[in-house]
């Protein structure tokens, strides 16, 4: 063999087992359980904090209100659509202070006129013009109870 | 050959190797989304909560989902918008008289099954769970956004602070509580449906056999499971 | 993020939300010009030794360094770019076996230790030798130290390394194909992006590649020339210019074929392709691409492959002939690497491009990175040069 090979065979031979060794202590120990991927990051992503917390959980305390919503038209939706995320409101309910809106931009949001809605599923208006002497919707709409009218 | 609905399963052996997808998992459900076209509002709830819920940036730049208009006027022009997303609502500025057809289309990750991104990612950072949710971990990405360059839907963004890739997770950390996705939780009119593939008496299938579905870009053969009822030709 | 609000204003026509920033930038153009720099000075060099071009000998040491030299800068801008730098390693570790770019780790590894290194090894491994016999100090060691401790400059040896080289060559020559063709199977085989997803990407990668790899030879070989104040061997300049019209022509006709093609064909993509290439990609592509980077390298190039000029007026027009085409092939990539991303996939928008001047993605990093190949040349002709290696000793 010519000394050129005595001495390169040799040289790859040493790089090769050091990338194995490096190979092994750099790859995560879950790396290709499930398939090509770190399946620790599974339970990382699972445990990753919530935020809306679900109308059950509003309606352990605020009995009341589900009860009334329960009837109303506004039953398909939750809580939360309205008044945002639960999850630091059960936390702290000094700091966790949930929005009340009622505004007729709030509203809009979903009852705003746009002929890209269908009027078979959701009642729309024109927030422009409806009622204008009255601010906002909640002056006289009760959400949970929407034809409830406030005088 | 496996059609395109019901999706559940990859066709064959050899198509699971080339996407570098994985067989589902039979114990577990094997999820599939279903957006009801003439359902949808446009109020952009679904996409306000899941930026709540998942700490997505607020800026106007990242959307792990958003809702887009379209506006066919008379004339055969498409105008098609989606202003911070849709997440404050939507105005349609064109009048009346002038548009043919107009409507809103919800876009979300699609969880293909033959995703284009997990087949492309060079370390294994992006991948399809067990139960067909496509997932990131942000911890081995190393960002160089070729997922975001391989997602033929725009679902993909690099998160500006993480510095990785990011996208709708289907809240897998609520899937795996029991709880609903954020985006379905907060949907008024119920025009998003999500659930397990694999149930033949589950909505999906019934979402699937009362509907007649679409998948986005089903040329590209990406094994999408998200199903829209009502998706127009002009639907991009 | 304020440059994003800027962007969001100049959106034309509809994207999706996600798609206002341009993800891969001036790095990710410059990663593929510098390998296809490096795949192409490899290729002229093969040609010589392996298809024994002896007229081409001249070159022949300075592609194999330039190579090299850009090699080592290549991976720079690339590592630079990911969000993640330090995680880089995870390629090597993990690569996941359906990613194009996956192979990237080992290919580069392959070609820069075992094709480049080695071939350059074999081939100075003897002047290594006599050099750390005949200088001093410092130099002396290092020249030892770079002999890997083979020191045998007998016949018997030296005859093996000549072996052992041309073996590499010919594995090499492939090996540059992988190095480069990867990139472009990289852009090609994204079926979301209708600018990049196509078959030939690949092989006009490739034959961009050896193009611009030409002309860079051909431009080092008369700067170095130049440098040293000694006369260029005329017959080796003509043959490099002919081998560059040849690959050029080839490189034009499948470029035309891809976008005649596409013309033709008038997929979904193409109105919004149309008005990608008539609009955004005007300058570009028709005229620093097209008109200055292809068309007047190869009329000046054809006209003396029918009738030369004298060498006064034939070395400038060769002079200008490999700066417009090492120009034109930087601006292929930009278009390919940019224009693919400045169209919505939705086919009904576009974003726009921003780039800063400072920053790892600015203008001047990017400068620096295209810069410092030329330094590090400059340090391996120093070390290695060419025209002091020692005349091969007659048996």
């Amino acid at each position: 063999m010519p000394p050129q090979l005595k001495t390169l065979l040799p040289l790859l031979v040493v790089f090769i087992c050091l990338f194995l060794l490096a190979r092994h202590f750099l790859i995560p120990e879950s790396f290709g359980k499930y398939g090509h991927y770190r399946a620790n990051s599974l339970d990382e992503i699972a445990t990753l904090p919530t935020h809306y917390v679900g109308k059950a959980v509003c309606a352990d305390c605020h009995d009341e209100e589900a009860a009334k919503l329960a009837s109303d038209l506004h039953k398909g939706l939750t809580c939360e659509v309205c008044h945002g995320p639960g999850s630091l409101h059960i936390e702290d309910q000094e700091k966790g202070i949930l929005v009340k809106p009622g505004s007729r931009e709030f509203c809009g949001t979903c009852h705003s006129l746009n002929p890209a809605r269908r009027t078979e599923v959701i009642h729309q208006i024109d927030i422009k013009t409806h009622n204008i002497e009255r601010v906002n919707c909640i002056d006289c709409h009760n959400p949970h109870a929407v034809w409830e009218m406030k005088e | 050959m496996a059609g395109t609905l019901l999706a559940t399963s990859v066709s064959n052996p050899f198509t699971a190797y080339i996407f570098a997808a994985n067989e589902p998992d039979k114990s577990k459900p094997w999820y599939g989304i279903g957006i009801d076209i003439e359902k949808c509002i446009g109020c952009g709830n679904c996409a306000k909560a899941c930026k709540a819920e998942n700490d997505v940036p607020k800026e106007p730049f990242f959307f792990r989902s958003w809702v887009e208009q379209y506006t066919i006027k008379n004339d055969g022009s498409l105008k098609v918008q989606s202003p911070n997303g849709g997440i404050d609502g939507q105005t349609q500025d064109i009048h009346e008289d002038e548009i043919f057809k107009t409507f809103f289309v919800p876009k979300m990750c699609n969880h293909c099954e033959k995703s284009p991104c997990v087949q492309v990612c060079p370390v294994g950072a992006t991948f399809e769970s067990p139960e067909g949710v496509v997932l990131v971990d942000e911890k081995y990405c190393i960002g160089c956004r070729y997922c975001i360059q391989a997602c033929p839907y725009g679902c993909r963004y690099l998160h500006p602070e993480k510095k990785t890739a990011d996208k709708c997770t289907l809240c897998y950390h609520r899937l795996k509580k029991g709880l609903n996705p954020a985006c379905f939780e907060v949907c008024p009119t119920g025009a998003r449906i999500y659930g397990d593939l694999h149930d033949k008496d589950g909505v999906m299938h019934k979402f699937l056999k009362e509907h007649n579905c679409h998948v986005l870009k089903p040329n590209l053969n990406t094994g999408s499971k998200l199903f829209y009822n009502g998706l127009n030709a002009e639907v991009r | 993020m304020d440059h994003l609000y800027e962007m969001l204003k100049q959106v034309d026509g509809y994207i999706y939300p996600n798609e206002i920033e341009l993800h891969w930038s001036i790095l990710i153009v410059l990663y593929p010009y510098i390998t296809g720099l490096v795949a192409g000075a490899f290729i002229l060099a093969s040609l010589e030794r392996v298809f024994k071009v002896e007229v081409l000998k001249p070159t022949y040491h300075l592609a194999l360094l330039t190579a090299l030299a850009f090699l080592m800068v290549a991976i720079l801008p690339l590592v630079s770019h990911l969000g993640h730098p330090f995680r880089a390693y995870e390629i090597m570790t993990t690569p996941q076996p359906k990613s194009a770019m996956a192979i990237f780790g080992f290919i580069y590894l392959w070609y820069l230790m075992v094709v480049l290194l080695l071939e350059i090894w074999f081939d100075y491994r003897r002047d290594l030798v006599l050099w750390s016999q005949e200088k001093k100090g410092f130099l002396s060691r290092l020249y030892k130290i770079l002999t890997l401790g083979v020191s045998d400059v007998s016949h018997k040896t030296v005859a093996w390394d000549e072996k052992l080289g041309y073996f590499i060559t010919v594995v090499g020559i492939p090996s540059a194909f992988l190095l480069h063709g990867y990139v472009g199977f990289i852009f090609g085989s994204i079926k979301a992006n209708p600018w990049w997803s196509t078959v030939l990407m690949p092989v006009i990668f490739l034959f961009s590649a050896m193009v611009s790899g030409i002309a860079l030879v051909m431009f080092l070989y008369m700067a170095v020339s130049w440098f040293r104040k000694v006369k260029i061997d005329m017959p080796c300049l003509d043959e490099v210019g002919k081998y560059l019209f040849y690959v050029l022509v080839l490189d034009f006709t499948l470029e035309s074929l891809d976008q005649v093609h596409r013309i033709y064909e008038a997929g979904e993509s193409f109105e919004i392709l149309h008005l990608l290439v008539t609009g955004k990609l005007t300058y570009t592509l028709f005229l620093f691409q097209g008109l200055l980077g292809t068309i007047v390298p190869i009329i000046t190039l054809g006209i003396f492959r029918i009738k030369k000029p004298n060498e006064k007026i034939r070395k400038p027009l060769y002079l200008m002939s490999s700066l417009l085409v090492l120009m034109g092939i930087f601006f292929m990539r930009w278009n390919v690497v940019i224009g693919g991303q400045l169209f919505s996939k939705s086919f009904l928008g576009f974003t726009s491009f921003k780039i800063g001047l400072i920053g790892m993605e600015g203008y001047l990093m990017a400068l620096v990175w295209i810069i410092l190949p030329f330094f590090i040349l400059s340090f391996f002709l120093w070390l290695l040069p060419p025209w002091k290696k020692h005349a091969e000793e007659n048996v």
